[in-house]
């Protein structure tokens, strides 16, 4: 799958409080989340970006809460996926479990700007920034988890292996 | 094969391993797993998607509206009202209302829910707060947590552990907060990502549970999986009567793998407080200088068990919250809530100007019970100092333990309880 966008870049440790701020998790529907997608990191951020676009984060991005509502408000808002040097463990999970492509790449978060245009290939883990003319190789993604990834998420994974053992 | 008390918890839920090695991928029958309010419905959504019709055990289930409760709104109130429902339909007993229960992580080791050697994944981050009892315990999202309530199971990628030995003798007022303030302190927010902390050492070993799970609470603060306290006899001492199951001590082999050791002579450590905008941005309370207050919170998972309240009893007895600051306290369930009243110590929050509040997570995340406007400034026991945490993108969070939150709700700035 190949992606073409623009980047849209935050500092290290980007928390879950700033990608979706915890007085909006009175709801978990998707479009409402969306709408407040980085408030507080960015509060003009949802209207900034288009369809397609990724973020781009320093090291250990998703830390904090364990609320899937952050990779939910991010895929919803339109976002293709975001690339950071490294994810914080559960919103790692979740990225996978909830269908938003993560990528871990330090090179292309020390060369990427705000506005630099990308084009995104998550099988290869390529990133190509268009406008500086560079290319660079995001980390493979582990085998377990393109096992689940073939599978389509965790939930068709369980459910296929649900009725593997129902089977007579 | 010498193992850490992380990799024989992790072996022992594995079936037909005798041992795991860090970085190998398990499927690991779970003990224990739960959600609440805020992130049961997603989960429940996944169970039904599933195509699941029965938790895999209802005795191993919890779901604990402790977040936005007692309601605050509408909206929140309809995704209590799911979590209920399905309790119900499940026949899951451990469903602990409004008035019945408290905050998840003080509530189910309460209950003897949640017991050592016990493999436990929960919807929410501060699951690692388990770690405390010598359990494996961590926080996942939701959708891992419908399937866990399908299956009794999860993969999990087998952490590498770095120890952490805390030696010397603590100064007074220095307690398990500021022990886990240093340590994220000193290794930063993802100085244990992916990885298992272990506390260990005399400091660690003379240590009541109260103050234990503080520590192991805050350890995902340092990107941790969780944080483990291996067992002994104060931990015998508050499970034997608790445990409604069997379970297990674990302990480290002497030559196990570590992938880094950290040794602590703590005698000189001053009581910490972690700055805006984060948990690793910490200081001794001396060097902060003048900051001046506009609310004190003590609570939460981190520090609203009964000793974190006698603690602040005996800094605020006698005492009043200066005239501009707002005291909020909020026993983590209602038991506790009840001992803190037999002893008193309600009694001295209320003269000292203190609003006591029912059980609930409210301010701790900006949910309710609490939230601060525009430029104003908290110190609170909670766990995340983040950006908007507590209200208004422009408020600042200041965090520390219930000894020093409760000297600064009286000095009206950030201080010592040896300046009153
Ligand atoms: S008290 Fe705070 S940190 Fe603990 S579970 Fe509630 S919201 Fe989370």
């Amino acid at each position: 799958m190949k992606f073409r966008g623009k980047a849209w870049k935050f500092g290290d440790d980007v928390d879950t409080d700033a990608i979706i701020p915890a007085r909006y998790l009175n709801t978990s529907d998707p479009e409402e989340l969306a709408r407040y997608c980085m408030e507080d990191a960015d509060p003009q951020f949802v209207q900034k970006i288009s369809k397609g676009d990724f973020i781009v984060g320093g090291k250990n991005f998703g830390c904090g809460s364990s609320r899937e509502h952050a990779p939910i408000a991010i895929k919803h808002a339109g976002i293709s996926a975001v690339i950071a040097g490294s994810f914080a463990r559960i919103f790692y999970r979740n990225a996978f479990n909830t269908g938003l492509p993560i990528l871990e790449c330090e090179a292309a978060v020390a060369g990427i700007d705000t506005g630099d245009e990308l084009e995104v290939d998550l099988d290869t883990g390529t990133i190509i920034n268009l406008t500086k003319s560079e290319t660079y190789q995001a980390e493979p993604i582990p085998e377990f988890m393109q096992t689940l990834l073939r599978a389509g998420g965790l939930i068709p994974y369980v459910k296929q292996k649900l009725s593997q053992e129902t089977q007579p | 094969m010498p193992s850490t008390i992380a990799e024989k918890i992790l072996a022992a839920h594995t079936p037909g391993r005798g041992n795991v090695r860090p970085g190998e991928l398990i499927e690991a029958d779970l003990d224990f797993v739960f959600a609440n309010d805020i992130t049961a419905p997603l989960a429940i959504a996944a169970f039904r998607e599933i195509g699941a019709k029965e938790v895999f055990d209802p005795e191993r289930v919890a779901l604990i509206p402790d977040h936005f409760v007692p309601n605050k709104d509408i909206q929140s109130a309809a995704q209590a009202q799911i979590m209920r429902r399905f309790a119900m339909e499940m026949g899951i007993a451990n469903y602990f209302e409004v008035g019945r229960g408290g905050v998840e992580h003080a509530l189910l080791p309460e209950l003897g829910l949640v017991l050592p050697g016990d493999l436990i994944i929960g919807a929410d981050s501060h699951t690692c707060t388990y770690g405390a009892l010598g359990a494996f315990a961590a926080g996942v999202g939701s959708t891992d947590l419908g399937a866990a309530m399908a299956t009794g199971k999860a993969w999990f990628k087998v952490p590498p552990s770095i120890k952490f030995v805390f030696s010397g003798k603590r100064r007074p007022w220095v307690g398990g907060k500021d022990l886990i303030l240093y340590t994220i302190g000193q290794i930063g927010v993802d100085g244990a990502r992916y990885k298992a902390m272990e506390f260990t050492g005399p400091v660690i070993e003379a240590l009541p549970m109260d103050d234990r799970f503080t520590i192991s609470n805050m350890a995902v603060e340092a990107g941790a999986k969780t944080g483990i306290i291996p067992p002994d006899e104060i931990t015998s001492a508050y499970v034997e009567s608790r445990a409604k199951r069997d379970y297990q001590f674990y302990h480290s082999d002497p030559d196990a793998q570590y992938e880094a050791i950290y040794d602590w002579d703590i005698s000189g450590l001053e009581p910490q407080v972690a700055c805006p905008h984060s948990p690793e941005n910490v200081k001794p309370v001396g060097e902060l200088g003048d900051i001046r207050i506009d609310q004190a919170v003590i609570g939460s998972c981190t520090n609203g068990r009964i000793e974190d309240l006698r603690v602040a009893a005996r800094v605020l007895k006698g005492r009043k919250a200066a005239p501009q600051v707002r005291l909020i306290i909020l026993p983590a369930t209602q038991a506790i809530y009840q001992q803190a009243l037999h002893e008193g110590l309600i009694e001295i929050f209320l003269d000292a100007e203190a609003v006591v509040s029912t059980p609930t997570c409210g301010p701790c995340l900006g949910g309710h019970m609490g939230i601060l406007a525009q430029g104003e400034r908290a110190i609170s026991t909670t766990n995340r100092n983040f950006v908007g945490r507590m209200g208004h993108p422009e408020s600042e969070v200041y965090l520390a333990s219930p000894a020093v939150a409760a000297a600064s709700a009286v000095l009206g700035r950030i201080g010592h309880p040896d300046e009153l």
